[in-house]
């Protein structure tokens, strides 16, 4: 605090001194907007990049690289319908067991624990998010699919998997790892994001509206079902989103458990691949320039994907701020 | 009186779900936490911290993977802690309602949740492509474009935490603005400030796929910041995936180091924002 404090007798700024701070603030103000400007620039590099690197294989297979399910690094035949397929496939997955989940966390957390009890168990939740996305791999491949393949998948295809219809989706032999299980670990992976952001915007409703329908005899459920949701509504779908944003790009997790297989299996209990994990397996080893540039071309169209949910989740999010601050 | 019953059961339900929802978490953190322990616990010999990674079927450890992880994770927080800092000054302090700040705020929230693998993938693009091989610079640059989001974040939240009368304080005094934000809203979002930093290492430190083709990973000890370097979270993947015990055992060991790591920086960082918040 030196230069701020004020000296014994008060002096005058000479107009060279002055003019100094000025230059200072000038300059200041220009190296953080500079530095502002870096976050635009390399978001504009990723793009520019990807587009730079997959330029072969997509002016080798145009339109057909999205369609085509063959992916044969002998022939030079690439097509990116399996890891599409698969990546979408897994967050589906993630989703169906992250949003529920998280919804009764979220509600746990903000309606029904007793003080002592919110932080320790809020804290927990949230070091799920600290946790490398590797371990879960490790995890994942070691402990926990073995144990999947001997308990819930059999399960799982002699009682869902002999239904008519549906029944084909968890058919065939159970691997342990495949879509489903890479899915089944990202929606654990998730759980954090999508609470964290859940728990946040059922705390920004105001507690007269709550108390309000307590007042009229409502249940805690149907506060929480007919009053909080309601009014939380875009923020949920905004951190569901983000969630999703987090499932469709996490990679070496999925990597470890998804098996590696570029086709569309009729069953989720078979091997297959996504995005993520294709690049991350395969990029080392690639030899040639159309099967780098085919990896870079997944990359781009992963990239869109990912930009386009997460562009949505945080407009969401920001609608929803705007309607609590207002 | 049916209703009554009836509303009342599904309001048990409900909330049983919910509690139920919450113990499901907290098992998962548990299970992980304790499988790391049981495998990683035994692995964890002295030689693991004084041997680099060896050839299947030798004793071996993970020095150099432990130093590769230590330096790039550094050098990423050296290079993107200052962008960070700055980017989110500018968006707390200068950005009041301009477009450029909105749109800086959007893209840098997106790059924040960016699949980290992308990352990779672009650094590869300018760093490893032009230089015609791996390196551990592009491994820490890529790291660092993980931290910049980071920091950019913490940092523009903990600025606008500082309450404006201490500013104009300043002001009133005749500091310049950017005496008013380095000596003084630094100095009281500081707390707040190391915190994200603190986070950012913790989520670079177990990043794998931004340095899976950016520094690669190396079998030998080396201390070249232009040869590929081995690291943590590259060694964990490649010895855990292959068929040596011996190697799948450094793999657990090295889990186990880095998670508890990270947990002990997260619980930190809590602790450090716990301390900024009370103070004021």
């Amino acid at each position: 605090m030196t230069d701020t404090a004020i000296p014994a007798q008060t002096r005058v700024l000479s107009g060279r001194q002055a003019r100094r701070q000025s230059l200072m603030d000038k300059a200041f103000k220009s190296a953080t907007a500079f530095f502002a400007i870096t976050v635009l620039v390399i978001l504009g590099g990723v793009f520019f990049t990807l587009v730079h690197g997959s330029l072969p294989a997509l002016n080798a297979y145009g339109f057909d690289f999205v369609t085509t399910e063959v992916w044969n690094p002998v022939t030079d035949r690439f097509g990116a319908l399996a890891p599409i397929y698969g990546t979408l496939m897994t967050a589906l997955i993630a989703m169906a067991v992250g949003v529920p989940t998280s919804f009764g966390i979220a509600v746990f957390l903000t309606e029904l624990a007793p003080p002592w009890l919110k932080r320790p168990v809020g804290t927990a939740i949230e070091l799920l998010a600290g946790i490398p996305s590797i371990i879960y791999g490790i995890w994942g491949l070691f402990v926990f699919a073995p144990i999947f393949q001997q308990t819930l998948q059999p399960f799982l295809i002699d009682t869902v998997g002999k239904l008519p219809l549906i029944g084909h989706i968890f058919s065939g032999p159970p691997y342990g790892i495949g879509i489903f299980t890479a899915g089944l670990i990202l929606g654990i992976m998730v759980l954090p994001f999508i609470t964290s952001i859940m728990r946040d915007v059922f705390e920004t409703v105001p507690p007269m509206v709550k108390e309000s329908a307590y007042g009229l005899g409502a249940t805690t459920w149907e506060v929480v079902w007919k009053v909080v949701l309601p009014y939380t509504r875009v923020g949920v779908v905004g951190g569901v989103m983000l969630g999703l944003g987090r499932a469709l790009g996490e990679t070496m997790a999925v990597t470890f458990v998804v098996g590696n297989a570029h086709r569309i299996g009729k069953s989720l209990m078979a091997p297959g691949t996504t995005i993520s994990a294709a690049i991350a397996n395969e990029f080392n080893e690639a030899v040639g320039e159309l099967y780098i540039s085919s990896l870079i071309g997944l990359g781009l169209i992963l990239f869109f994907i990912t930009f386009t949910v997460l562009a949505l989740a945080k407009i969401m999010l920001l609608r929803m701020r705007k309607r609590a601050g207002g | 009186m049916e209703i009554y019953a009836r509303r009342r059961l599904t309001n048990k339900i409900a909330l049983g779900l919910s509690m139920a929802a919450a113990a499901f978490g907290i098992f998962w953190l548990v299970a992980i936490l304790w499988t790391l322990l049981y495998n990683g616990l035994g692995a964890l010999v002295p030689s693991v911290f004084t041997l680099s990674t060896p050839p299947p079927g030798i004793a071996g450890g993970l020095l150099n993977a432990i130093y590769g992880s230590v330096v790039m994770t550094l050098l990423a927080t050296l290079i993107g802690t200052p962008i960070g800092v700055m980017a989110g000054t500018y968006l707390a302090e200068y950005s009041r309602g301009n477009m450029l700040g909105h749109v800086i705020r959007f893209i840098n929230d997106i790059l924040l949740s960016a699949p980290s693998i992308i990352i990779g993938l672009f650094i590869y693009g300018v760093m490893v492509v032009p230089m015609g091989h791996f390196s551990a610079w592009a491994g820490a640059v890529a790291l660092s474009v993980i931290v910049i989001p980071v920091v950019v974040r913490t940092t523009e939240d903990m600025l606008n935490l500082v309450p404006a009368g201490l500013r104009e304080a300043a002001a009133a005094l005749g500091a310049p603005q950017w005496k008013v934000i380095v000596m003084v809203a630094y100095r009281a979002a500081r707390n707040g400030m190391i915190t994200g930093v603190l986070l950012a290492v913790a989520r670079v430190s177990g990043e794998t796929a931004p340095l899976l083709f950016t520094a690669l990973s190396n079998q030998f000890w080396s201390t070249d910041m232009n040869a590929p370097m081995a690291n943590l979270p590259v060694v964990i993947f490649r010895f855990a995936l292959s068929p040596y015990e011996d190697w799948q055992e450094l793999a657990w060991a090295g889990a186990l180091l880095i998670t508890f790591m990270i947990l002990v920086i997260n619980i930190t960082a809590r602790f450090l924002a716990g301390l900024g918040s009370k103070g004021r």
